[in-house]
């Protein structure tokens, strides 16, 4: 895919970052780095900020404070055109798929070919077909995304990331929601985009396990603040927030609430 | 009193918020109409939608309210003895108000609200979102082809409603109330001048069309990513757009007396 020169200018950086919704602050001064052609995955627990981390990688939504900066460019400051030009380095997966739904899987997939590449119909389709072949979805080009089940979705959502062969690949749950063969599929699958064509991939999962299978780089998004580092070395941690998240021994501490079973007024 | 003042001006400041954002985003819709690429497929495809699917309830309900005028009109026309005069009333009503005013309601209600729906729905399973992380501008691919799909189609829709009402008014007033076919037809063309009336209809048309294209457009695009989102901005769309059509009725019959 990409070249040499791509795949080392692939990396994000946050910097005091600060980021809230409404009253509800999500971020006060986040800072973390995600490595340049390493697979990296972000970890927390419910609305911890792991989908906005993404987001804001993405210029989607922008922070209160702070810098972002996706492949040298800080893109906190930039106006929505200059976006698109950062945004064709990256490559999004949505947690939904975000398929457009008028349009068949073919076409979803020659979209961004369509719009923003100079190819002839006939090279779309060849590239089109190919990258579905690669994802195991070779016979699914006219079906329309209401007609694939979850996983099939989430394989036509990567192959779309991937289509203009960004240099960083962002994915929100990839496996929420899968069987444990569609998960391995697309475990399988951006492996081989971060391992074979030295894309940098960022993931945001619940999945302990995949994660310590497959990561270069993890962090973890705690309450009071963030923590990073290889599996290894977090798997082998004696902070009892990473052994608690990691091995899900959940300390009371770390996720508030008392001594009841079930918090009264709940079930009356 | 400080309350309600206070009140009163954050409502002032909320208003004027949102007419801005309205501004803004007609402009963004200005500028990816006049910029390349030209996308003529998707803007045939939402003439088809937003046009050609409302062609039965536009003609069905043209040919009622032209029925209902016709013997409205007939009913009181003939106490003054001037049933002859029946093909101007109803063509004048048509042409000058009803036509474009119950054109654009009908069109609100039907291609406005699924408008806004579809691209709230797309904005709640960001599918917006998704084009923008591809480099496109979902303002250029999505909300544009709808937008202008729907200025040029209310005048069409509106010529359309007026024929229909003609033809339901000649059938009552002439098949069923034994008015005289030439007077009826006679009265209509000697009172309907073309820039007056009918230039004049197809003006306000336009301005509705537009109204109705920006407002559905923006309340899809702007709603809350949730069903609950999608749901108050198809109703605001119908609500908002009806009355600004309305309003913006009075203001062009009053301005420049059409």
């Amino acid at each position: 895919m990409r070249g040499t020169e791509a795949r080392h200018e692939a990396q994000v950086a946050f910097s005091n970052v600060g980021m809230s919704f409404g009253r509800r602050e999500v971020f006060r001064s986040l800072s973390c780095g995600f490595p340049a052609g390493k697979l990296s995955v972000i970890l927390g627990g419910s609305g911890s900020g792991k989908s906005t981390m993404l987001r804001l990688m993405g210029g989607l939504v922008r922070p209160s404070s702070g810098t972002i900066r996706v492949a040298d460019t800080d893109v906190t400051t930039l106006s929505e055109s200059r976006l698109f030009e950062v945004r064709q380095k990256l490559g999004m997966m949505f947690q939904g798929g975000a398929l457009l739904d008028a349009l068949t899987v073919f076409d979803n997939l020659a979209l961004p070919l369509r719009e923003r590449a100079d190819m002839s119909e006939a090279e779309i389709a060849d590239l089109v077909h190919a990258r579905l072949e690669a994802v195991g979805l070779a016979d699914v080009d006219d079906l329309l995304p209401g007609q694939l089940s979850g996983g099939m979705v989430k394989r036509v959502a990567v192959a779309r990331a991937t289509m203009m062969q960004p240099a960083i690949l962002l994915c929100d749950e990839p496996f929420s929601g899968l069987d444990p063969i569609s998960a391995a599929r697309i475990e399988r699958l951006l492996l081989g985009i971060n391992r074979d064509h030295g894309i940098t991939v960022i993931l945001v999962s619940h999945s302990v396990a995949s994660t310590l299978r497959m990561a270069d780089h993890v962090l973890i998004l705690l309450p009071d603040g963030p923590i990073e580092g290889s599996p290894t070395t977090l798997a082998s941690a004696t902070d009892p927030r990473v052994r608690a998240f990691l091995g899900g021994e959940v300390d009371e501490t770390l996720i508030g609430g008392g001594e009841d079973p079930v918090p009264s007024g709940l079930l009356s | 009193m400080i309350r309600l003042v206070r009140e009163i001006g954050a409502a002032t400041v909320r208003f004027v918020e949102e007419l801005g954002q309205l501004g803004v985003f007609a402009g963004a819709i200005v500028r990816s109409t006049v910029s390349p690429p030209v996308r003529v497929r998707l803007f045939v495809a939402e003439l088809f939608k937003l046009g050609v699917l409302s062609l039965i309830i536009v003609c069905v309900c043209g040919l009622a309210v032209g029925m209902v005028l016709s013997l409205q009109g007939y009913n009181t026309l003939v106490r003054f003895g001037a049933e002859e005069s029946l093909g101007a009333v109803v063509g004048l009503s048509l042409v000058r108000e009803l036509g474009p005013v119950l054109t654009a309601l009908l069109t609100t209600g039907r291609a406005g609200s699924a408008t806004a729906a579809e691209i709230g729905t797309m904005v709640a399973t960001e599918q917006l979102d998704g084009l923008r992380m591809m480099s496109v501008d979902p303002i250029d691919l999505v909300v544009t082809p709808k937008a202008l799909a729907m200025i040029v189609v209310m005048p069409l829709l509106s010529a359309l409603f007026i024929v229909s009402g003609l033809a339901g008014g000649y059938l009552v007033g002439v098949e069923m109330m034994g008015v005289d076919s030439g007077n009826y037809v006679s009265s209509l063309r000697a009172s309907i001048d073309f820039y007056d009336d009918v230039a004049g209809s197809l003006l306000k048309a336009l301005v509705f069309g537009m109204l109705t294209g920006l407002i559905a457009t923006h309340r899809g695009y702007t709603c809350t990513p949730n069903s609950a989102g999608v749901s108050a901005a198809t109703t605001s769309t119908v609500v908002v757009g009806s009355v600004s059509i309305l309003i913006s009725d009075y203001f062009i019959t009053a301005l420049w007396g059409v």
